[in-house]
């Protein structure tokens, strides 16, 4: 059998901050900690100071009931946290407050699944509550750099760690799960997906009739596809020279885009979960989850729908919107002033998203304000301005945040509709391309080639129908003299 | 030595308040008592003298203007050296913290505070209260006032030892399975145990999590009644401190046992008890029952595997617990390293950390390994629940049950260093209060060859008025203990 047949197996390990949180899992301190000078959002508490007890954030736990439920998961009446003990620099008390799902611990939540496309599910394994460690930095690589700096800011922040079941088959597919899973936190309310290093995670990988590899420091989505499509190539070509995939824990670098084995089997961490003896037990009762589904908000699913119905956009477009709940939000605030919804759609799905791919940006980190994209569109059906010179406004828009208009004076970019001018400008293009001209009276199809350089000419700003037309007349002209 | 060291904490409290002593004169008289003994018995690591005075004048100087004081004002008290206090270094007699000063005060200390008492100095112990003998001290063994060649008891030892040499009125200390009461027994004080949630534990500098309560230790059960009462608490920095209403201890300083039925099993009266400590208590059983106590013996069947699940427990926490102590946010670190992490952790733990505590961590370590778990740490685990099961059981015909704090009698210093095993079955009689949760309280009921001896009683959890109750009466009715202190 060839390699590229064998068969993928893709599970998931998402840490996933809840980022609406005021404060940390465990402690008062603030959790919106990104903007902030390192090592100033601590406390005794987060910091493990000696004699300090951790005091759970009772929202967090409403939180994961939440997105326990929109995961059709079992929640558990009483659920447990549990240390998982291990050396590490970014852990101020070496030992993280996790959950655990064996010696006797309880997670929050188990057993639910998301669905994809085409009646494809991922089962969610378990769903459970954590802090998340501290932050390393390092100069230049993990290998190589001389030392190493920590941030505690991060440290205690409540994270939510949700395990799939190895459902996924490709790279594409463990994508399309993590777009589906950030949009529908997202519209819970419980996370911003777009924050740096909200999302992050681990994948285990494995292909047909090998072991399970693990690949660990996956810190965002766009990198979960590079890093899988590495080590798959990576144990295709072992299985390719008859090697054996041996099972390890391997690290994503994303610098230079490879996976670096960080240790094989035999030195398999031993974390030694064990009752977090300063918490007690959470209960959860059926009122208090009866309350959250009650408060539940709606879902990706029922805002697709939605946007069908009520806008009458696409599909695929109602898809593409609601994968990211900023922008579908952008989409129905422009839609209040705009009547023609199918076209706005394919303006934000078709073209700001690709800006934004290109400029790696989020939606929120742009400048573009709903009222401006109004203003935009407005200006071409009113034929001030061409949809090429649109596509160049927007990319400005979103970088600038100016209105329409300002760009479109300080550029000069409005439509040339001055049919003097472009006519001077026709007769100078006629007269620089002789070859083209003659082409043109016998062939139809070389007339375009003559627009196009009136078009250069103007640098795009030509009224392309009246630039046409006049190519179309002066060649009349020409013939008639002939 | 001066007269005014001897009053009990209420005296004392009446006394500064009505100006009758003021709380400077009282304070000097405690350091005087320290420079005069301390050096023979060694109970403190550090002392807050200037700080003392300087609050004791302040508390005088209130009182002269008729201004508000807390109830407890100028009381002196010792606080063991893992309890927090803001900007008193806290070092757990361990070379790791010697330097640590804490940031913030333990709840306790900010109930004391509260109350106006003044905290003299932080007390000797047991390298992170992982001992009975208070001989593995960073900083030296402490010595037992009745016979300096001999231990005070540990973990706290220097709390019990300033407490029955006078240098201060009453002390905190903290009891994971003995550690206030066997010290107490062997200086010749009274030592409670509270019930598991009872007193808030933010501020104690964890060894074993879910079995330590911080403990009072005093002269008098009286004294020891007041304490508590101004230290216990729901504590919302302690989310294993129980919110639901608490007896006023004071109230129930009553001498009456009358148709209190006491049990006593006698498996905590094993072979290895010394036989003089087995009569005294037996005799002060009698003297119960004397008073209008009835008394049975009974067989608890799960008291073999009580010392095994105990320190299988508490081993296994402090592993975790200590992890922390790396060098790299606080604590010791060994100077001009240039090692990975990793290397540079293991070092200064190898030389921040003394014998016994890495002891323990090992041993803690491996009972958490996997392949291990389920035969140590879980079988731990459910031995205690069936220890906790057989104890309320028996607390449904049983309002008390009653046996010697220690089996033996203080014993030399250096005797049990060489051998932890012997040193661990001192802790036989107490640790079933901890692995339990329950209140256990230790009082003085008898002397041998000028040692004291001490009686331990338990009850169902928070129902420390019964031991009040019973131990107050016990107390008034022994009357005074051929007793004399050699510093």
């Amino acid at each position: 059998m060839q390699s590229t047949d064998l068969k993928v197996k893709i599970g998931l390990e998402v840490h996933c901050q809840l980022t609406h949180l005021k404060t940390k899992l465990f402690c008062s301190c603030s959790a919106d900690y990104r903007k902030s000078e390192p090592n100033t959002h601590l406390c005794p508490v987060c910091m493990g100071v000696p004699g300090t007890l951790p005091v759970l954030n009772c929202k967090a736990v409403d939180d994961a009931v939440l997105i326990a439920l929109a995961m059709n998961t079992q929640i558990s009446h009483k659920t447990l946290f549990y240390r998982k003990n291990y050396f590490y620099p970014d852990m101020p008390k070496n030992f993280q407050i996790s959950q655990y799902d064996r010696a006797g611990g309880i997670p929050i939540a188990k057993s639910g699944f998301i669905a994809l496309d085409q009646g494809k599910t991922v089962r969610i394994s378990r769903l459970q509550l954590e802090e998340d460690p501290g932050k390393l930095s390092y100069e230049g690589t993990i290998e190589t750099s001389r030392s190493a700096l920590v941030d505690y800011n991060r440290a205690g922040v409540a994270l939510v760690e949700i395990v799939t079941e190895p459902d996924m088959n490709s790279p594409r597919e463990a994508r399309i799960f993590l777009q589906k899973l950030r949009s529908n936190l997202e519209h819970l309310g419980v996370s911003s997906g777009d924050l740096e290093g909200s999302m992050r995670c681990d994948a285990n990988i494995s292909i047909e009739g090998g072991t399970r590899v693990e690949v660990k420091n996956i810190s965002s989505f766009k990198e979960v596809e590079r890093a899988l499509n590495f080590e798959i190539t990576r144990q295709r070509n072992l299985v390719r020279k008859g090697l054996r995939v041996g099972r390890e824990t391997r690290h994503w670098d994303e610098m230079r885009r490879i996976t670096i084995s960080l240790r094989v089997k035999e030195e398999e961490e031993d974390y030694r979960y064990f009752p977090e003896p300063d918490l007690v037990p959470v209960l959860i009762t059926n009122q208090k989850i009866e309350l959250q589904k009650a408060s539940m908000p709606e879902l990706p699913e029922s805002h697709r729908e939605r946007l069908m119905t009520q806008y009458g956009i696409s599909p695929q477009n109602a898809e593409t919107l609601t994968e990211n709940k900023a922008l579908a939000e952008f989409f129905e605030e422009c839609a209040k002033n705009y009547d023609r919804p199918d076209l706005l759609s394919n303006w934000l799905v078709g073209d700001l998203l690709s800006y934004l791919y290109e400029m790696d940006l989020e939606l929120k980190e742009s400048k573009i304000a709903p009222e401006n994209m109004v203003k935009m569109l407005k200006l071409i059906d009113d034929g001030t301005i061409s949809g090429k010179i649109a596509k160049e406004i927007l990319k400005k828009m979103l970088v600038t945040g100016k209105s329409p208009k300002e760009i479109v004076e300080e550029e000069e970019m409005r439509k040339i509709s001055d049919r003097e001018y472009l006519q001077q400008l026709t007769e100078r293009v006629f007269a620089s391309n002789p070859k083209a001209v003659e082409d043109a009276l016998k062939d139809e199809k070389a007339i375009r080639f003559l627009v196009g350089q009136l078009m250069k000419e103007t640098k795009g700003k030509a009224d392309p129908q009246l630039a046409n037309s006049l190519v179309l007349e002066r060649l009349k002209a020409v013939q008639a003299k002939a | 030595m001066s007269d005014i060291l001897e009053l009990s904490v209420s005296e004392l409290a009446r006394k500064i308040r009505s100006q009758e002593v003021s709380a400077e004169e009282y304070v000097s008289a405690c350091y005087d008592r320290i420079r005069k003994v301390e050096r023979k018995i060694h109970a403190f690591i550090t002392l807050t003298e200037e700080l003392a005075l300087e609050k004791a004048c302040a508390i005088d100087s209130k009182i002269r203007q008729n201004q508000q004081v807390g109830s407890l004002a100028g009381i002196a008290i010792a606080v063991k050296d893992n309890i927090c206090t803001k900007g008193i270094r806290t070092t757990c007699a361990s070379k790791m913290l010697e330097d640590f000063v804490p940031p913030y005060d333990a709840t306790v200390v900010e109930r004391l505070k509260a109350e106006d008492v003044i905290i003299l100095g932080k007390s000797n112990l047991d390298e992170f209260a992982m001992g009975s003998s208070t001989e593995h001290s960073r900083f030296g063994p402490t010595f037992n006032p009745y016979d300096p060649r001999r231990v005070p008891g540990g973990s706290s030892g220097g709390s019990a030892a300033s407490v029955a040499a006078y240098e201060v009125t009453v002390a905190l200390g903290s009891d994971t399975g003995g550690s206030v009461r066997c010290p107490a027994s062997f200086c010749g004080v009274v030592g409670l145990k509270p019930t598991y949630g009872l007193i808030s534990r933010y501020g104690l500098i964890a060894y074993a999590n879910s079995l330590e309560q911080i403990s009072p230790i005093a002269r008098t059960v009286a004294d020891i009644a007041i304490l508590t009462d101004c230290i216990s608490g729901h504590d919302r920095r302690d989310s294993t401190s129980v919110n639901q209403d608490r007896p006023i201890l004071r109230n129930h300083l009553i001498q009456n046992v009358a148709g209190m039925r006491i049990g006593v099993p006698e498996g905590l009266f094993g072979k290895g008890t010394d036989k003089t400590v087995s009569k005294s208590v037996w005799d002060a059983i009698i003297k119960l029952e004397e008073l209008g106590a009835t008394y049975t013996e009974i067989k608890l069947e799960t008291l073999d595997y009580a010392l095994a699940s105990y320190y299988i427990i508490a081993m296994s926490e402090a592993s975790s617990n200590l992890a922390r102590y790396d060098g790299l946010r606080y604590g010791f670190r060994l100077k001009d390293q240039d090692n990975d992490w990793s290397t540079a952790f293991s070092r200064n733990r190898k030389a921040g950390f003394g014998p016994e505590v890495k002891r323990r961590i090992i041993l803690g370590t491996f009972a958490l390994s996997a392949g291990y778990y389920d035969q140590y740490y879980l079988k731990a685990q459910r031995v205690r629940t069936l220890i906790r099961d057989e104890l309320t059981k028996a607390f449904k015909n049983f309002e008390l049950l009653v046996s010697p704090t220690m089996p033996i009698l203080p014993f030399r210093i250096k005797e049990k260093l060489l051998d932890p095993l012997e040193m661990y079955m001192c802790d036989v009689d107490t640790v079933i209060a901890n692995l339990a949760g329950i209140p256990a309280i230790s009082i003085p009921c008898a002397s041998s060859r000028g040692l004291p001896i001490g009686i331990q009683l338990m009850a169902p959890a928070f129902r420390e008025d019964l031991l009040i109750k019973a131990a107050y009466t016990l107390e008034q009715n022994i009357g005074r203990l051929d007793l004399k202190l050699k510093v």
